[in-house]
């Protein structure tokens, strides 16, 4: 042990003459991510990247635990500290353990921003919302009434009734409906509850109460894969239009045989993209964290602070054809 | 039977088997060895090391980690394994966090984080050494039922709000860049080195974990000592608790996920026999030093985590299998 102490006792006595060195190299933005390997997050990094070609003098790190623990994320961030990163970029495994450690990062200097998964406001300057709830309700809409200048039936098809994000789209799609879409008879909403089993069961009941159905929209991942199946196995292919948020590496066999004309998510790659562009803005002080500040996110756009300093990026991205080839391959 | 007569008139050998180790005149040795290694690799692959914040926020990724395996260490060398201590983590945070809902204060959260640690490794002694039951069954059993009711309470939801004395635990510096989370391990250290090494209980673990049987013949309460031990796991579990929720600054029922096998890896690691009767605190605490410095280095030069994973798994196959190989290989030269 005696060696170890003295060791240390010198590493102090040295660190405390040790001055940084005067980098003049880029800028350092660091984006964790929950876990590392998640096809995600690796969209998100490509975006990032892209960023920081197109600003130009970034070096971007892309970080994250093995498994998706805060306590994981917290080393990372203590070792992000340590290399005096310019700013912290993170989706967060859990919104109020990293506080702490994020606050410690803000105090030595550090900007720190969220995104996709947020962190309590005062553990980060800013935070970054992939969309929101009436941008949801409003593009799963829209995607069944894209195919249907004639308007129609349509059935939603989601998750349990208790998930919070999906009861907020849907009771957001009602309200945009009457306004926007007055052709399209929205006849029901049935209960998956995020089981395949019990998704195709409430798939097939859809088919069979309402013969004039002419979209089904499932806003959740599992729902809409056991919908396409359910159309295709039962040969209703360019009768029934099937749609919703889907993955893209999972549902584009449903695109390709027509089961789905097209969904949408979150872009994973436009999300890592503009996180890097408002951790620069901010650290370069072009942009200023408070309400109503307005940052520019590149070729995305704009987005405009809340009360709370967060923002929606944009509306879910769309899939079809022409482009899920391309990303069904990223996530 | 004093403790004088057996410290110092009796040699109880720590193994029947020489390891490989003792070749290289120490494991403890070893692994000073290791550890400066590892701190001069760091020191040269990444400029931010040899900095005396960087050095202090290093410690904070293994010192709840370390104050656990400081018992666990004595409950392996005495035979016995607690797997649910994560669990009790979890559970002491959720107490604590219920009692903080409650309006309670720093000290009254503090005596329930170490209350509830005590009570659950009473509750897996009084399992083990009452009804006899093997200790791995048993904390792989209480490790789902306490992280269970960790999360009945809790579900979803989070306890946060915890006042600022309660953060000082996990958070604060004693002086400068001294954090009291460090100072806190070099005294629990200190205490448990004194406790295994230099008293007749400590003796009595290592009599024990050699064999049990002759052990109860020459008198040795063994399911006592054993009941002391989980309880002594426990507490140190609250303790860990205590620190942890004060760093996160909330609770949650995931909380110290799958801390169980660091901690199991940092005692084996140190040289702690897995299946009992030898072992070292300063091996203990080296171990601890070693996987705090590696995850660190390897988190300032951005290599993913999983690399660290691999590290330690090596580590730890090298670290079970070496004494067993080099036994086999000397009697097979001897036979």
């Amino acid at each position: 042990m005696s060696v170890l102490k003295k060791l240390f006792a010198t590493a102090a006595i040295t660190a405390a003459m040790f001055v940084a060195p005067a980098s003049a190299q880029d800028m350092k933005i660091a984006l964790v991510v929950k876990s590392l390997g998640n096809g995600f997050f690796d969209a998100a990094h490509k975006g990032a990247q892209n960023a920081a070609e197109e600003i130009g003098g970034i070096e971007v790190i892309y970080t994250g635990p093995t498994s998706a623990t805060a306590e994981g994320q917290i080393d990372i961030v203590n070792s992000l500290i340590a290399q005096q990163v310019d700013a912290i970029a993170i989706s967060a495994n859990d919104p109020d353990a990293l506080v702490p450690a994020l606050k410690k990062a803000m105090d030595r200097g550090i900007t720190v921003i969220s995104w996709d998964s947020g962190v309590a406001p005062e553990g980060r300057q800013v935070h970054l919302n992939p969309s929101d709830t009436d941008l949801i309700g409003e593009t799963i809409i829209k995607l069944a009434a894209d195919y249907l200048p004639e308007g129609g039936d349509v059935a939603i098809l989601s998750a349990s009734s208790t998930a919070t994000n999906q009861n907020a789209w849907i009771a957001a799609a009602e309200k945009v409906l009457p306004e926007k879409f007055p052709n399209i008879n929205l006849v029901a909403t049935v209960y998956g509850d995020d089981d395949a089993v019990k998704s195709t069961n409430e798939a097939k009941g859809l088919i069979a109460s309402y013969p004039d159905l002419e979209a089904i929209i499932a806003p959740t991942t599992v729902g809409v894969v056991a919908a396409a199946q359910v159309v295709t196995d039962e040969n209703l292919i360019g009768k029934i239009n099937v749609t919703g948020l889907a993955l893209p590496s999972e549902f584009k066999q449903f695109i390709d045989n027509g089961a789905s004309q097209a969904v949408a998510l979150w872009n994973p790659i436009d999300l890592g993209y503009s996180a890097i562009h408002i951790a620069h803005a901010l650290v370069t002080g072009e942009a200023k964290a408070e309400p109503g500040a307005t940052i520019s996110i590149g070729k995305v756009g704009e987005i405009t602070l809340d009360d709370t300093n967060s923002a929606a990026m944009a509306a879910p991205f769309k899939f079809d054809k022409s482009n899920i080839e391309e990303f069904s391959k990223i996530y | 039977m004093t403790a004088t007569d057996l410290a110092t008139n009796r040699h109880v050998p720590d193994r029947l088997d020489k390891p490989l180790t003792s070749a290289l005149l120490s494991w403890e040795m070893l692994l000073v060895l290791v550890a400066v290694a590892i701190f001069i690799v760091n020191s040269l692959a990444s400029p931010y090391f040899l900095n005396a914040w960087s050095l202090s926020d290093l410690t904070f990724n293994f010192v709840e980690k370390g104050l656990i395996a400081l018992a666990m260490a004595l409950l392996i060398i005495s035979g016995e394994i607690d797997l649910s201590v994560a669990a009790i983590i979890a559970l002491a945070s959720t107490f604590m966090g219920m009692a903080l809902q409650a309006g309670a204060d720093t000290p009254v959260l503090v005596l329930i984080g170490l209350s509830v640690g005590l009570a659950c490794g009473a509750f897996n002694g009084f399992l083990v050494t009452r009804l006899g039951l093997p200790s791995i069954v048993v904390t792989i059993g209480t490790m789902s039922l306490f992280r269970g009711i960790a999360y009945i309470i809790l579900g979803d939801k989070a306890y946060r709000g915890y006042p600022s004395s309660f953060a000082f635990f996990g958070q604060g510096y004693v002086g400068w860049v001294i954090s009291f989370e460090i100072v806190l391990f070099a005294v629990m250290a200190a205490v448990f080195w004194l406790l295994l090494h230099r008293t007749s209980f400590g003796r009595t673990v290592f009599v024990i974990g050699n064999n049990p049987v002759a052990a109860a013949f020459s008198g040795v309460r063994v399911e006592r000592v054993k009941f002391i031990l989980f309880c002594l796991t426990g507490l140190m579990a609250g303790v860990a608790s205590i620190l942890l929720t004060s760093r996160l600054g909330s609770t949650r029922p995931s909380i110290a996920f799958g801390y169980e096998l660091e901690v199991v890896t940092m005692v084996v690691l140190g040289g702690v026999a897995i299946l009992g009767g030898s072992g070292s605190i300063i091996g203990v605490v080296l171990a601890a030093l070693i996987m705090g410095l590696v995850t660190f280095g390897l988190g300032l030069l951005n290599v993913p985590g999983i690399v660290m994973s691999i590290f330690t798994g090596l580590l730890l196959i090298i670290v079970i299998a070496l004494p067993i190989l080099w036994r086999r290989f000397r009697e097979a030269r001897s036979g």
